[in-house]
């Protein structure tokens, strides 16, 4: 695994009501896209915790996507909301931990867009793979060896 | 020399000596405490060495009160040691539970501390540029001093912790009940935080002046306005981590007129502190608006080191990644 060349691994948290089924839409219709992205149903954008983010990033993800319905569409109302005024400070905290921005998004696809997620899930993998290893996991290289 | 009064040791790691002070605080309810218990082993006010816990048959230190986050190798090393002779551990205060303050540390690694405390601070007068090493040769004698982790740690994450005291610094009623619980073998499962498991909200008198629907549309520093010493802070636009901070401190700062600032830690129910309060915080921002939302997200000057004030070192993420420090 680790002597092959770099796939990123990518942790994907989709909202049941537009953005799994367009994902599912773009599996039914056959598109072809880049299996790096490991795909987390929700109820709601708004249901993903930070620390959901946060944990993924801590046990090896090298990006992380929270997808939902677009503004308005939200099945609960505001759920979609929350999670962009989330997704917003968590981007900036994060790069003070020294991730940076675009391995953290935050993409609108509706039921309807199949298209639109395939087209997703090749670009984030493509800009993972430009920006290369997070290295950031617990167990490997993030802190030093205490004992000599 | 032999008696039977449990055997207590106190002993500080990296911290600022408050929590010692924690234990002076008691006044003359140590009187009870020292009644009852040996006390062993106290660098900050007793004339015990290394030896003469190295020589204590292992399990013979009824309770170790262990302070500090664990910042240097010989902290580890005589924590460790404690840890062999005693039968419980005690994680006392905020930076030996989560990491506290020096846990803000893990945002820089042991190059960038050394070079700002010891090369660029305006005060340093320091033409040699001289920076500790962990040898070095002085007149033909070798000199060691104890190797600068890059990283801080919490107790837990060096040893097996039995008990945490939070608090910055913990306050007296908790230390007594500790004390009386061990005294008394009525303590909880292992691994509790010796506080309620609430928020401090649930607590706070100021929970009553909380809107029905609380929502801030501008975020003000403490120093930026005249705070109403009765009104919710987050009512106010202030930052209070009341939401995500765990009850039990007596409502110190709120009653100062000072907004939480965390040191309690989390609840048992949350991994995060930080994460969670952004979490909670970030919803009652009152728009929907993607311009605006960056507009109030640009004005929390420092929302990693705001949420995780004291408790980065046991945060999820623990540090800054280290290839990104400069």
């Amino acid at each position: 695994m680790s002597n092959g060349p770099f796939e990123p691994k990518l942790v994907g948290f989709l909202c049941n009501w537009c953005s799994y089924t367009g994902a599912d839409l773009a599996g039914t219709a056959r598109m072809t896209y880049a299996p790096n992205l490991r795909i987390i149903r929700v109820m709601c954008s708004g249901r993903v915790d930070p620390q959901f983010v946060l944990k993924a990033f801590a046990e090896g993800a090298d990006g992380v996507l929270i997808s939902g319905c677009h503004p308005g569409d939200c099945h609960y109302q505001e759920g979609n909301y929350k999670a962009l005024r989330r997704a917003k400070l968590l981007s900036k905290m994060l790069e003070q931990f020294g991730i940076e921005k675009e391995r953290f998004r935050l993409e609108w696809v509706s039921a309807s867009e199949g298209v639109k997620f395939q087209h997703v899930c090749n670009e984030f993998t493509e800009q993972i793979r430009k920006l290369g290893p997070l290295n950031i996991n617990q167990n490997g290289g993030n802190h030093e060896q205490r004992q000599a | 020399m032999s008696n039977a009064k449990p055997k207590v040791a106190f002993y500080w790691c990296s911290s600022c000596g408050g929590c010692e002070e924690s234990i002076v605080d008691l006044a003359e309810d140590i009187l009870k405490v020292v009644a009852a218990v040996d006390i062993v082993f106290w660098p900050v006010a007793l004339d015990f060495k290394k030896k003469d816990v190295q020589a204590m048959p292992d399990g013979s230190i009824a309770v170790s009160f262990i302070n500090g986050a664990i910042r240097l190798s010989e902290q580890e090393e005589m924590v460790k040691l404690l840890r062999k002779k005693s039968q419980l551990v005690v994680a006392h205060g905020s930076c030996s539970h989560l990491g506290g303050i020096p846990g803000l540390g893990n945002f820089w690694n042991r190059e960038t501390i050394f070079r700002r405390a010891y090369l660029t601070t305006p005060s340093t007068d320091n033409p040699d540029k001289v920076v500790p090493l962990e040898k070095s040769v002085v007149d033909g004698k070798e000199l060691t001093l104890p190797r600068f982790y890059d990283t801080v740690y919490a107790l837990d994450q060096v040893i097996d912790v039995d008990y945490y005291l939070p608090g910055c610094a913990p306050p007296r009623d908790l230390i007594l009940n500790a004390v009386t619980a061990i005294l008394e073998g009525k303590l909880p499962p292992k691994g509790a935080v010796l506080s309620p498991n609430k928020s401090l909200c649930d607590d706070c008198e100021r929970n009553e002046t909380k809107p029905e629907k609380l929502t801030i549309k501008e975020i003000k520093r403490p120093w930026e306005v005249m705070l109403d010493p009765e009104k919710c802070f987050l009512a106010q636009g202030v930052i209070c981590m009341g939401p995500a901070t765990r009850t039990g401190c007596g409502e110190r700062c709120i009653e100062a007129n000072m907004p939480c600032r965390g040191c309690f830690g989390p609840t048992d129910q949350v991994y995060d502190q930080g994460g969670k309060f952004l979490s909670a915080f970030a919803s009652i921002l009152d728009t929907n608006d993607e311009k605006e939302i960056d507009k109030i997200v640009s004005t929390i000057v420092d929302p990693a080191g705001t949420f995780y004030r004291f408790s980065l070192p046991s945060s999820i993420l623990r540090r800054k990644k280290l290839e990104a420090v400069r």
